[in-house]
């Protein structure tokens, strides 16, 4: 990777040495923030490890009712937005603005990609009913509480009625999955974790698109170069850990019987 | 310690960070260290009053001398859920690092600022925004959980106020950890010329390894808190074992945070002791590399200990043993550092100026926090102790006298410095012996009440706890009364103190080579540093 080259172009601030003192102290403030996402992502996979070794056929039943190809395909567009953000920076770095505001662009479609069918996956199962909690099974006053009886006829009910199927995508190999969950006590757990994890890392995946949104228009307006790009390569290393979390994410949830 | 060519001849310039800028506005969008300490500094003392409004409010209702209780059961617990987390997470955990190491950090370590000043005012409005969404839960939704937030309670029974509180506290942990990430950065490359690693302030060391903690253990709050919300908002069951969930696991959580937190609070208030004691000894300190190495010991063993606050919660009686031996290894690096001080003074040239004087009631104060901990890291013994008085007495033993004594320490200290004026000596040592007098008539009786069984966080208790309690309570006006003479002593120096000189302590550490108060970016010239930060004799 080139180095920072102090030009006159570009102060540092006044408490910085140099331009390349300041970078490398950027950098590592970067680094540990970068470390408490981890941690505290590590927290809830710790949760999910506890609670698969409890319940390893609500997890197992549970993943397989998660659409793996959607998952799969969600992997391919965050890798790509992740080389398209690599590639940004060594654009930047290289002054070549134009193009790198493109791979930034292309970043910022692969992140709405993901939201896009993310928002299908979502939708299909508040339809089916494998909802977290206290929303399960559409109906709000079922889950929590007494009326789990209630609310499990329900879904037996909604899984006998064709034409509700039909027009939610659901066919008799996704029925026979969904009655496998539901015929386990707490089978809520799994997705609980499942909307915590995503929705949190949902959450991430938006901010790293707003934050890439920032650095394209600095991009543009040449506020960053080969002089200065340490936002560029900041906001490119949150990315790639919103990326690796999802790299965890999508076995531990939709492979991992 | 250093080449003398940053200091003045008269004291002061007449150009300082103070009237570097004037207005409101040049303050609230200051990116200057200092201006951010003293914000933080007058946030968390209003914060202080009304944490301690709420203990008075309890303490009062806990005498019981009128015939008809003070407050009924639900706004006790709704008093001391408030007391508690206001005192946690808005007093005692960003008090001494955001107030008096945001202030010092950077001029000890002979920088103009700390590395990224931007987030530091961030960190700061970010701390507001927690304590303002923390505090809402006040008007709209009053909390009775307790600071700890246990589940199932928390999450299927109380109201859904815990998620105002929740969010506040997780917001302020985010603060916590930028605060703590620009620490380790400025450590790390911002240190003056010379300055090497084991050529920095005690001080310095003890933020160092509170910023490491606040950095591997705030995420694991973070995401429990986190958890929380979603259990109260979305039902997911992860702590609710009527939906399958474990409020054991929530404990783990919690306590993997909250006793590394621990830590966050007294680390910071020895590497405060250790400025004071040499400052007021004249002499080098002793074992300099002990006690630096002794911070980050500790701050490595407290992320082992968590299960100490869980002997009771049905875990294995292996885990217990095994929490129980780590916990006293803790014992270890706290006497090093208590040991090191003695020494220091030990044929020193000690004067008993205000600040030393809280120094020694920490030393004495924390000594019995630290072995009433003891106590409670022994299995046998948490059994008949755990959740009693005797829990209480310790705790405000370790907090109070310990991170608050040094804190106050800690503001006459280095008052000069931010003011460039000395506060009544006279004033200073009324308010000392005032909180140290009711700090033990306080709290001494409540070991003696836990001893008896007196069962913590509840609204009554058997008449034969009642003459111990009373005079808990009178102890308590004592402290109240201690820091209002300690608040108006600082008021008044602000505005009518003497002028301070440079280096009215006679201190050798960087800070007090500079002017008092010093320029906006601290040093005239950037000192360089030829050798270690106590060079007394
Ligand atoms: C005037 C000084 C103080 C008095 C009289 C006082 C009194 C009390 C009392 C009576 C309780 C209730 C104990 C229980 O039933 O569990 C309590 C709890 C507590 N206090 Fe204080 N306190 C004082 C200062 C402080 C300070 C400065 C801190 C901050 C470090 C603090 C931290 C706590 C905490 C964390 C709890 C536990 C709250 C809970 O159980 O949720 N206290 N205090
Ligand atoms: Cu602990």
């Amino acid at each position: 990777m080139t180095s920072v080259s102090s030009s006159s172009e570009f102060q540092h601030q006044h408490h910085f040495k140099s331009a390349e003192h300041q970078y490398a102290s950027s950098k590592q403030g970067i680094w540990l923030f970068l470390c408490t996402e981890i941690l505290m992502f590590g927290g809830l996979f710790v949760g999910y490890l506890i609670y698969h070794s409890l319940y390893p056929t609500v997890f197992k039943n549970g993943s397989e009712t998660l659409d793996w190809k959607m998952g799969a395909v969600n992997t391919v567009v965050l890798l790509v937005s992740s080389f398209t953000m690599a590639a940004a920076i060594n654009y930047v770095q290289r002054g070549l603005h134009k193009i790198a505001a493109i791979m930034l662009a292309l970043t910022i479609a692969c992140a709405g990609a993901f939201m896009v069918i993310k928002y299908f996956e979502y939708s299909h199962k508040f339809h089916v009913g494998t909802v977290p909690g206290k929303f399960s099974l559409v109906d709000p006053t079922c889950g929590a509480g007494g009326k789990r009886a209630e609310c499990e006829s329900k879904i037996s009910a909604l899984l006998k009625n064709p034409a509700e199927l039909e027009k939610n995508h659901v066919n008799a190999e996704e029925v026979a999955r969904l009655k496998a969950v539901i015929s386990q006590p707490k089978w809520e757990m799994f997705y609980g974790f499942y909307f915590v994890m995503t929705g949190l890392h949902g959450i991430h995946v938006v901010a790293g698109a707003l934050l890439i949104f920032w650095i394209f228009i600095k991009t543009l307006r040449r506020k960053v170069g080969p002089e200065y790009y340490t936002p560029v390569e900041g906001v490119g290393l949150f990315w790639h850990v919103v990326d690796l979390v999802w790299i965890y994410l999508f076995p531990l949830l939709y492979l991992v019987g | 310690m250093s080449s003398a060519h940053t200091k003045t001849e008269h004291g002061h310039t007449d150009h300082n960070y103070l009237n570097h800028g004037s207005g409101i506005w040049s303050w609230m969008t200051t990116l200057d260290h200092k201006r951010i300490g003293l914000m933080y500094f007058a946030t968390v003392s209003t914060l202080f009053l009304i944490g301690g409004f709420f203990a008075l409010g309890i303490r009062l209702h806990l005498a019981k001398f009128g015939a008809e209780p003070l407050l009924d059961p639900d706004t006790y617990n709704k008093f001391m859920t408030f007391h508690g987390a206001i005192m946690v997470f808005m007093v005692i955990i960003p008090g001494i690092p955001a107030f008096l190491g945001n202030f010092v950090l950077p001029i000890q370590l002979g920088a103009k600022d700390v590395a990224f000043p931007r987030l530091n005012l961030a960190s700061y409005y970010i701390f507001i925004a927690g304590a303002a969404i923390a505090a809402s839960s006040m008007v709209f939704n009053q909390v009775d959980t307790g600071w700890t937030f246990y589940t199932p309670y928390s999450t299927a029974k109380t109201s859904n106020g815990v998620i105002l509180l929740v969010l506040g506290a997780f917001t302020m942990g985010f603060s916590s950890i930028l605060t703590g990430l620009n620490f380790i950065v400025t450590t790390h490359k911002l240190r003056a010329p010379g300055m090497t690693m084991d050529r920095i302030p005690l001080m310095i060391w003890a933020l160092y390894s509170t910023s490491i903690i606040q950095i591997l253990a705030t995420p694991i709050l973070a995401i429990t808190l986190l958890l929380i919300g979603a259990e109260k908002t979305l039902g997911v069951g992860i702590f609710d074992p009527d939906l399958g969930g474990d409020p054991v696991l929530f404990q783990h959580f919690f306590w993997f945070y909250s006793h590394p937190a621990v830590y966050i609070m007294i680390l910071p208030a020895m590497g405060v002791i250790s400025e004071l004691i040499t400052a007021f000894s004249k002499k080098t300190i002793f074992g300099y590399r002990a006690i630096a190495y002794s911070s980050v010991a500790i701050a490595a063993v407290s992320f082992l200990v968590w299960g100490h606050h869980m002997f009771v919660s049905g875990q294995s009686t292996l885990a217990g043993i095994v929490f129980s031996i780590i916990t006293m290894f803790v014992g270890v690096p706290t006497a090093i550092k208590l040991f090191n001080w003695i020494s220091t003074m030990y044929r020193g040239t000690v004067t008993f100026e205000a600040p030393m004087l809280f120094a020694l009631g920490f030393m004495f104060l924390f000594t019995i926090g630290g072995l009433t901990g003891v106590f409670l890291a022994s299995t046998g013994m948490d059994v008949h102790f755990h959740d009693t008085y005797f829990v209480v007495a310790h705790f405000h033993y370790v907090m109070v006298g310990g991170t608050l004594m040094a804190l106050m320490g800690g503001i006459f200290y280095w008052f000069p410095k931010m003011f460039g004026r000395m506060t009544s000596d006279l004033g200073g040592r009324i308010s000392w012996v005032l909180i140290f007098t009711g700090f033990n008539v306080t709290f001494f009786p409540q070991f003696v009440l836990g001893a008896m069984g007196m069962p913590r966080r509840y609204f009554d208790y058997l008449p034969e706890y009642t003459n111990l309690n009373q005079i808990s309570t009178v102890g308590s006006w004592l402290i109240g009364l201690g820091f209002l003479v300690g608040l108006i002593t600082i008021i008044h120096g602000i505005f009518k103190g003497e002028k301070a000189s440079d280096n009215p302590w006679g201190a050798k550490t960087l800070e007090w080579q500079t002017s008092s108060p010093p320029p906006h970016e601290n040093f005239i010239n950037t000192p360089t540093v030829t050798a270690g930060p106590y060079d007394f004799r």
